[in-house]
């Protein structure tokens, strides 16, 4: 397999685009990509998005955006993972690019949620689960964090407010983003006030759905010097899943698709969790943040909310989590938000993360599809 | 839902019925057709009892598309007696009173109706255990 590198980025900014369609954010953050490895031409396409069909009534995404985009009769794919879409088209990129089919490989994620109301864009989210015997029981997406977040309060005997610098954290990050959908600090009082969307979930325990495209180009190691100044690594990139519905899990509390597919991770790049400068992880809720950092070995089970409480999520922190603002802040465009965290983690370790600049040299990312039913973790160097 | 899903389901939703693997003998609800357990493709099927208790709950008060009407709804895991989680509704209790490892029983009611011209949904939910009255004995 070859060495593959990330020599270009580009997204749009994350939130509602009243005037742009699914098909001008995609080829928004495709060219910008583009521009940013100064190349015009890409050997493939694959599109991270999961829900053009059902709210676009748009499927083909993948052709759509080769076309709209002037890419010419390339090989094009969309790729679906729920909530990891867009993880999920990076590793195929990645596979293709690694296995030498092929060499310039552009991978998108879009997603445009503002064209449908609240209640069909829950409906619609909420396709990532178990349709049969989840979804058809009147559980929602929030619900099911409700009952991982009641469930481990439970368990580990911690208070709601526990989960707050979750969100604090994420906010504060977003202020210095520009492409974040909210960019305003909030406090813990806010979070504590704040309204019930699924008890214990509040409003400020959910990322928001929103629109959005970011897209990498991805080349093979012999290209990376040519078509970027700071050409990053990838050093690895690993899948695993899990049962999908909740309910089937020996335990629901244990991510053990994020613990397999980061443990692959760690054996992939030869590192372990101390090695980790920074980690975009997947905090579509404040719960799944802690359940993340647990499976991933940062903290050990119910103690992932201490992490955040001492301050180690922070910038300066032990742990860096969501620095440019995650899932929570910057928003949550569904099948883009995989390529997202992949471009923020690409600035962050080219040195271009302005305000929120961590100093280090490797950094994961992982995407969780569903409830954790499916992990795609990518660790990237410097 | 649509038709031919509506009735395919019928039997799990109405009679919590299930499955018990052939091979290690572990009980498997929903019924699926290969065992989760041990990967076994041949199951017997058997009808749950429908006691169980509360996992973890959650009330909703945003719902998705076609549940709006119901809210504020609760959404529970139970863990049946017999082992496995199921997913449902609770219904005949105060929103406020639930906690884990109340005890529950599993009743048949209406999950949700699809407009006025379309399928009643039924299907299972859990109360608290309904009990006899102390002074009839």
């Amino acid at each position: 397999m070859r060495d593959v590198y990330v020599v270009g980025i580009g997204q749009t900014e994350a939130g509602e685009h009243w005037d742009r369609s699914l098909r001008d954010l995609g080829v928004d953050a495709m060219l910008a990509a583009l521009q940013d490895a100064g190349v015009e031409r890409a050997d493939a396409l694959y599109v991270g998005n999961m829900l053009a069909g059902e709210l676009a009534a748009q499927a083909h995404l993948g052709t759509l955006l080769a076309d709209w985009s002037g890419l010419g009769n390339i090989e094009a794919a969309r790729v679906e993972a729920a909530d990891a879409s867009g993880a999920a088209a990076l590793r195929m990129g990645y596979l293709a690019v690694a296995s030498g089919a092929l060499d310039l490989v552009l991978v998108c994620g879009v997603e445009k949620m503002t064209d449908a109301d609240e209640e069909s864009a829950d409906q619609a989210w909420s396709y990532g689960m178990d349709g049969e015997y989840e979804a058809s029981q009147g559980l929602s997406v929030p619900a099911v964090a409700g009952l991982l977040m009641r469930r481990y309060m439970h368990e580990f005997g911690v208070q709601r407010e526990a989960f707050a610098p979750f969100a604090v954290n994420a906010h504060c990050n977003g202020v210095n983003n520009p492409c974040a959908m909210f960019r305003r600090p909030i406090s813990v009082d806010a979070y504590i006030g704040s309204g019930m969307i699924a008890d214990p979930v509040g409003m400020f325990d959910v990322a928001p759905l929103c629109d959005g495209a970011a897209a990498v180009l991805l080349c093979p190691g012999d290209r990376a010097d040519e078509l970027a100044a700071k050409p990053v690594h990838v050093r690895a990139s690993a899948v695993a899943t899990d049962r999908l519905a909740l309910h089937s899990r020996a335990d629901p509390l244990s991510l053990r698709a994020a613990y397999m597919s980061s443990q692959m991770a760690y054996a992939q790049a030869g590192v372990g969790p101390a090695d980790i400068g920074l980690f975009e992880l997947h905090d579509s809720f404040s719960v799944m943040a802690a359940l993340s950092l647990e499976a991933c070995g940062f903290a050990q089970p119910g103690h992932g909310t201490d992490l955040a409480l001492d301050g180690e999520i922070g910038l300066r922190g032990r742990i860096p989590i969501s620095t440019m603002g995650g899932l929570k802040a910057r928003g949550h465009p569904i099948g883009a938000t995989g390529i997202y965290q992949i471009v923020e983690l690409v600035k962050q370790l080219r040195g271009e993360a302005g305000a929120n600049q961590v100093e280090c040299s490797l950094g994961m990312a992982q995407s969780l599809g569903g409830s954790g039913a499916t992990a795609i973790t990518h660790i990237l160097e410097a | 839902m649509n038709i031919p899903r509506y009735w395919r389901t019928e039997r799990a939703r109405y009679r919590l019925l299930g499955e018990t693997c052939r091979r290690c003998g572990k009980p498997i609800f929903p019924p699926r057709d290969v065992c989760p357990h041990c990967t076994e493709p041949q199951q017997d099927p058997r009808t749950f009892a429908g006691r169980g208790e509360v996992y973890s709950f959650s009330t909703v008060h945003q719902a998705p598309a076609g549940y709006t009407d119901c809210k504020p709804y609760t959404v529970a895991l139970v863990k049946l007696e017999e082992g496995p989680l199921v997913t449902a509704q609770l219904t005949d209790v105060d929103n406020e009173d639930v906690h884990v490892g109340m005890p529950v029983e599993m009743v048949t009611r209406k999950i949700k109706e699809e407009g006025d011209n379309g399928v009643i949904v039924y299907g299972y939910k859990f109360r608290r255990p309904v009990r006899e009255s102390a002074d009839r004995h």
